[in-house]
């Protein structure tokens, strides 16, 4: 016990360490890529190439300008709010949609995949289709989807509850599948195991099949984690809502010829929404699995 | 009253016949080794006894009940040649998983739990990961989390084929004092013919295609065996009449009957 109690500090401070190396990788990458920008940028302005395409300020801006036009007040004469306050509130509107999408779409997934992974015969009869499902574009199912679905919406819902289903579509299928796989995924010897303390199937699925899962659940989790926030603001275009980002795009969309760091500023906005969604997920996989260290994705 | 009582069993796998003609009888308290070459079904038998597969034909019973609802009544624990602990359960929690399977409220849980750490000598590691031990410590958890509802029987299927001989012969010792403390009838399937031999009542030999039993060898060493069981002359002439007994089943195969 006490070797356990003398490793402790050594273990905080291997864990200092560890995280000051990721800490400063992640600043390396990102100084790297801000450099890859920057020198394409130069290298084909000089050379006038225009393969793939031409590089003007208006295809590929300063990097420190899209960072500026964020802190920058929205419209010309330094009034009104900076775009990031504008672009923040719309970030948190389309949180909300892509978050309740999320939730939605991990919760049917999760129940899909259980039944699918239970009846072999519904799996061979519905899989198909769930496959197919998803090889319809987002563009075409979305403004069905609002169509349809906005009516009946109680008023609280209204519009955005539309969207959320949208974001729900995109989530659900890589979680129905993973955990399809996943709750196969439990040791032969395991399952015997089980059998021999006479456990019934739900308990086997509870106790054995689920927590086997886990892995192969939250990696699915993190692929939806960021397609629940392009299908959040996909969902948006088509609805004409004006609060989340989608509005803000089809906004600075239509200036982007004459002033392009605003999309851009809204590109970044949406990428980081996309990452917090994946570090959500993946600090809730950290609490919640326990694994050996060679067997965590 | 007899523990396990088979009855002139029959077991095949599609053509291939794994079991014939299996009768074997195993008392209380006794420590019975089921041994063999690959294939002579050894670890068939053991799952037939546990309901883990049904005979073709014949019967299987535990204290007196069929096999099936001595499984229900969860009158024995099992050993695998792997631990097959569960990765994300501690082991203390590990060993709670047939008692929460069996509706045992939490006090009691806790309480038979730290006896059970106690037998296998695991104090200090209730909250360890199962990936935080080594092979033998793993194995004495699966041994306790088999031992924890109290089974009248305990079987184990090559427990520790997948250890070296060191950690082997420790976990021998430790095996015979859990099964003295304890008070349960094994049966325990293994290939190793020094390991029968030092820890059994008695040996069953078992010969391939089809699989069935060609000698019984009583093991009258005094109890309780130490590491000096090992390096008595007995012991030797044990060994030899299980390995006499098992190239005798090798040669059976091969003359035609």
């Amino acid at each position: 016990m006490s070797a356990i109690a003398l490793e402790r500090p050594r273990a905080r401070a291997v864990a200092v360490r560890r995280a000051v190396a990721r800490a400063t990788l992640f600043l390396l990458v990102l100084a790297g890529l801000w450099g890859l920008w920057e020198g394409y940028r130069w290298l084909w302005m000089r050379e006038h190439w225009s393969w793939p395409f031409l590089v003007d300020d208006t295809s590929m801006p300063h990097l420190h300008k899209i960072f500026a036009a964020l802190w920058a007040h929205a419209r010309p004469g330094d009034v009104g709010p900076r775009l990031i306050t504008i672009l923040v509130k719309a970030a948190a509107f389309t949180a909300k949609e892509a978050a309740v999408g999320f939730a939605l779409g991990a919760v049917l997934g999760f129940a899909l995949g259980v039944v699918l992974a239970h009846f072999r015969v519904l799996q061979r009869g519905f899989l198909p289709w769930v496959v197919a499902s998803q090889t319809v574009p987002i563009l075409v199912v979305a403004p069905m989807v609002v169509v349809w679905l906005n009516p009946k919406l109680p008023t609280r819902f209204q519009d955005w509850g539309a969207v959320a289903v949208i974001a729900a579509y995109l989530t659900f299928f890589p979680v129905t599948i993973n955990t399809i796989r996943g709750l196969q995924s439990a040791d032969r010897r395991a399952l015997e195991l089980m059998r021999s303390y006479a456990a019934g199937n739900w308990r086997i699925l509870w106790k054995l099949r689920v927590p086997a899962a886990l892995p192969y659940i939250f990696a699915a989790l993190k692929v939806s984690a960021t397609a629940s926030v392009v299908g959040a603001i996909i969902g948006e275009l088509p609805s004409s809502i004006q609060d989340g980002l989608g509005g803000q795009i089809i906004n600075y969309s239509q200036y982007y010829t004459t002033q392009p760091t605003g999309l851009w500023a809204t590109n970044v906005i949406a990428a980081a929404l996309g990452i917090s969604f994946f570090l959500v997920v993946l600090i809730a996989e950290r609490i919640v699995v326990r694994r050996a260290p060679e067997n965590v994705a | 009253m007899t523990v396990v009582q088979i009855k002139d069993l029959t077991k095949r796998f599609g053509e291939t016949t794994a079991l014939q003609g299996i009768d074997l009888e195993i008392e209380p308290g006794e420590f019975v080794s089921l041994i063999g070459p690959s294939g002579c079904g050894k670890s068939t038998l053991l799952r037939i006894i546990g309901d883990l597969i049904e005979p073709t034909s014949g019967s299987s019973t535990v204290n007196g009940k069929p096999a099936r609802q001595a499984r229900i009544d969860r009158d024995y624990g099992i050993v695998f040649q792997d631990a097959v602990l569960y990765d994300w359960r501690t082991v203390a929690k590990n060993i709670a998983l047939p008692l929460e399977l069996a509706r045992w409220d939490r006090r009691r849980r806790a309480a038979k739990v730290r006896e059970m750490v106690d037998l296998v000598e695991l104090t200090g590691f209730e909250n360890h990961y199962p990936w935080q031990l080594s092979g033998g410590m793993q194995q004495r958890v699966s041994i306790a989390r088999a031992l924890s509802f109290d089974p009248a029987l305990l079987l184990m299927d090559e427990p520790f084929g997948a250890l070296d001989e060191m950690t082997r012969e420790r976990m021998n010792m430790e095996l015979l004092r859990i099964w003295e403390a304890s008070g349960s009838t094994v049966v325990f399937v293994t290939h190793s013919i020094s390991e029968a031999a030092f820890l059994s009542t008695r040996v069953v030999v078992m010969s391939p295609r089809p699989g069935r039993i060609s000698g019984v060898i009583s093991i009258d060493l005094p109890q309780p065996r130490t590491a000096t069981t090992r390096e008595e002359p007995h012991f030797f002439e044990l060994v030899t009449e299980v390995r006499e007994a098992l190239h005798l089943g090798h040669d059976m195969e091969r003359t035609p009957a």
